[in-house]
């Protein structure tokens, strides 16, 4: 059973507690944005198999969203983050980096 | 034994043949030869989906100029890992016609392939267990009526008749009357894969196993090869029939799919002696059952939450489904369980299937069938083929393309379905 930490309550969740809000960083197309984008916006996912950033909500706690870094493979958790940023805060990317060297944070959230 | 072997037509005939000469003279039912150079088609992923694409490629088209490959194992995936249910009665009109063309795929199918699929209509029922599942399975019932699908709403006196083994009475859900198609069933699942898997090889189609592609070769926006662990294979045409893994394919060909992976599971218990002939969907409860040939009770039940490619499953969701059961078929509390598996579904948000082309030339994409890919495979491969060959939709897959999310044409089966179905 996946367990995460809730960054805002500290509480360690079970999965039945949670919920899952899927692909975290997706940049919203403005008014001007094309089809395609708000397509890619919409319905495009990366679905890794491997690192995969994600928004949960603590919707049997405390009710707030936060992000979590997994391994969709292994279900490893590399660490959980309040949701109100754009990208991966340096102590998630430095720990998922001390398994995955190769990781790429950049292409995170690249969902054009 | 020669990789060009026919397998030989399987009869009566050919027992009696063999049993006289101790059954030394099966050839075996495909050959498993090294990669050529290139193909006319290659299809990835030998499961039924990849399968029948490549069957009905040759049957409908002539085209036998084929491989497909599997980085695993023939029928080694969702095939081999799914609860054999069989059924055609989808809300939405595409969906009805291509589940429907499956169903009577299924029917003649053991003959078609020389092949016994062990095709078994043996009726199915959807169970209505609130008054919300009993007005929307009625509508069911009257649209199938209208696409001319056969299916009946039985009350739960019928339904007690037909599943004895049944409590109506259930303290908390319970059942109200349910979704009847007579006409569904099960089949043997690794027989459909194997049934296909040798009358492509009779065909002269190379099935390649243990073979994973790593890499899409594209050249001008058209696709030229695929780089394998077997070596490049160039190709003119390119399926992707790949279930849970389509997303890191389509990223090798450097487009994305709508589509999630998530684990769906199921378990299977001791066998039993025969208690009930017809399979059972309990939708509001979240599971379902049938027996097998040997015995065993099939249960299936519900997905993971989160994206996942463990091919495991987890004991809260085997929890959930075992309890609602028990409450629905109180003599199956005291079964022992055998087994529990996993495998990796591609969810849509809409649940219905995709049969694309793609924005890659000569690139065709089969996806997204989500928990309910096997009842799909003859009609799947059947218009996927249809696809490929020409380079454009037929009547069957028109519906399914990738364009139908950015123009809000979504078939929407998940709210039709209630559930994972």
């Amino acid at each position: 059973m996946l367990i995460l930490t809730c960054p805002h309550c500290g509480i360690q969740a079970e999965e039945t507690e949670l919920h899952n809000g899927g692909e975290a960083h997706l940049k919203r197309v403005g008014p001007d944005g094309s089809d395609e984008e708000f397509e890619g916006y919409m319905f495009a996912r990366r679905n890794p198999r491997g690192v995969h950033l994600e928004r949960w909500r603590h919707a049997y706690g405390c009710g707030k969203w936060f992000i979590a870094a997994r391994c969709t493979v292994t279900l490893q958790v590399f660490g959980t983050y309040a949701a109100q940023t754009t990208t991966p805060p340096d102590h998630i990317v430095q720990a998922v980096r001390a398994a995955r060297p190769d990781w790429n944070p950049t292409e995170e959230g690249a969902s054009e | 034994m020669p990789d060009t072997a026919r397998s030989g037509r399987y009869s009566v005939f050919a027992i009696a043949r063999e049993a006289l000469r101790q059954h030394k003279g099966w050839n075996r039912a495909w050959a498993s030869p090294e990669p050529r150079d290139r193909y006319k088609v290659i299809v990835v992923g030998a499961g039924g989906h990849g399968l029948a694409t490549a069957y009905y490629l040759g049957k409908n088209f002539g085209i036998t100029d084929v491989a497909v490959l599997d980085k695993g194992w023939l029928g080694g995936g969702n095939t081999g890992r799914n609860t054999t249910i069989i059924r055609s009665n989808y809300l939405q009109d595409p969906s009805a016609a291509i589940y429907d063309k499956a169903l009577k795929l299924y029917e003649g199918l053991s003959q078609d392939l020389n092949y016994n699929v062990m095709f078994s209509p043996r009726g199915l029922i959807m169970l209505a267990q609130t008054e919300h599942e009993v007005r929307g399975y009625k509508r069911t019932v009257y649209a199938n009526n209208l696409q001319g699908v056969s299916t009946e709403w039985i009350d739960a006196q019928r339904l007690k008749e037909l599943v004895p083994i049944i409590n109506i009475d259930g303290p908390r859900y319970p059942v109200l009357g349910g979704l009847y198609q007579e006409r569904g069933g099960t089949a043997r699942h690794d027989a459909v894969a194997w049934g296909y898997a040798r009358a492509c090889s009779d065909m002269g189609m190379h099935i390649i196993q243990n073979c994973e592609v790593t890499g899409v070769e594209t050249e001008g926006g058209q696709v030229r090869a695929v780089n394998t662990s077997k070596g490049r294979i160039g190709c003119e045409k390119l399926a992707m029939v790949v279930a849970g893994h389509s997303s890191q394919l389509a990223e090798m060909a450097g487009f994305r799919l709508p589509i999630e992976s998530v684990a769906l599971q199921a378990l299977v218990s001791e066998p039993i002696k025969p208690c009930m002939d017809v399979v059972v969907m309990a939708n509001t409860v979240h599971g379902y059952l049938s027996q097998s040939d040997k015995g065993e009770m099939v249960i299936g039940g519900g997905t993971d939450h989160f994206n996942n490619f463990t091919q495991r499953g987890s004991w809260h969701h085997v929890e959930e489904t075992v309890r609602a059961l028990v409450e629905t078929f109180p003599m199956i509390g005291r079964l022992k369980m055998l087994r529990q598996w996993g495998g990796i579904v591609d969810m849509t948000g809409d649940r219905s299937p995709i049969l694309s082309t793609t924005p890659v030339g000569g690139v065709f994409v089969n996806c997204g069938w989500g928990t309910g890919g096997f009842k799909a495979i003859p009609g799947s491969g059947w218009a996927m083929a249809e696809l490929v060959a020409k380079g454009r939709p037929g009547p069957l897959a028109a519906d399914f393309g990738l364009d139908r999310f950015r123009e809000g044409r979504f078939i929407d089966e998940s709210v039709a379905a209630g559930v994972a179905h």
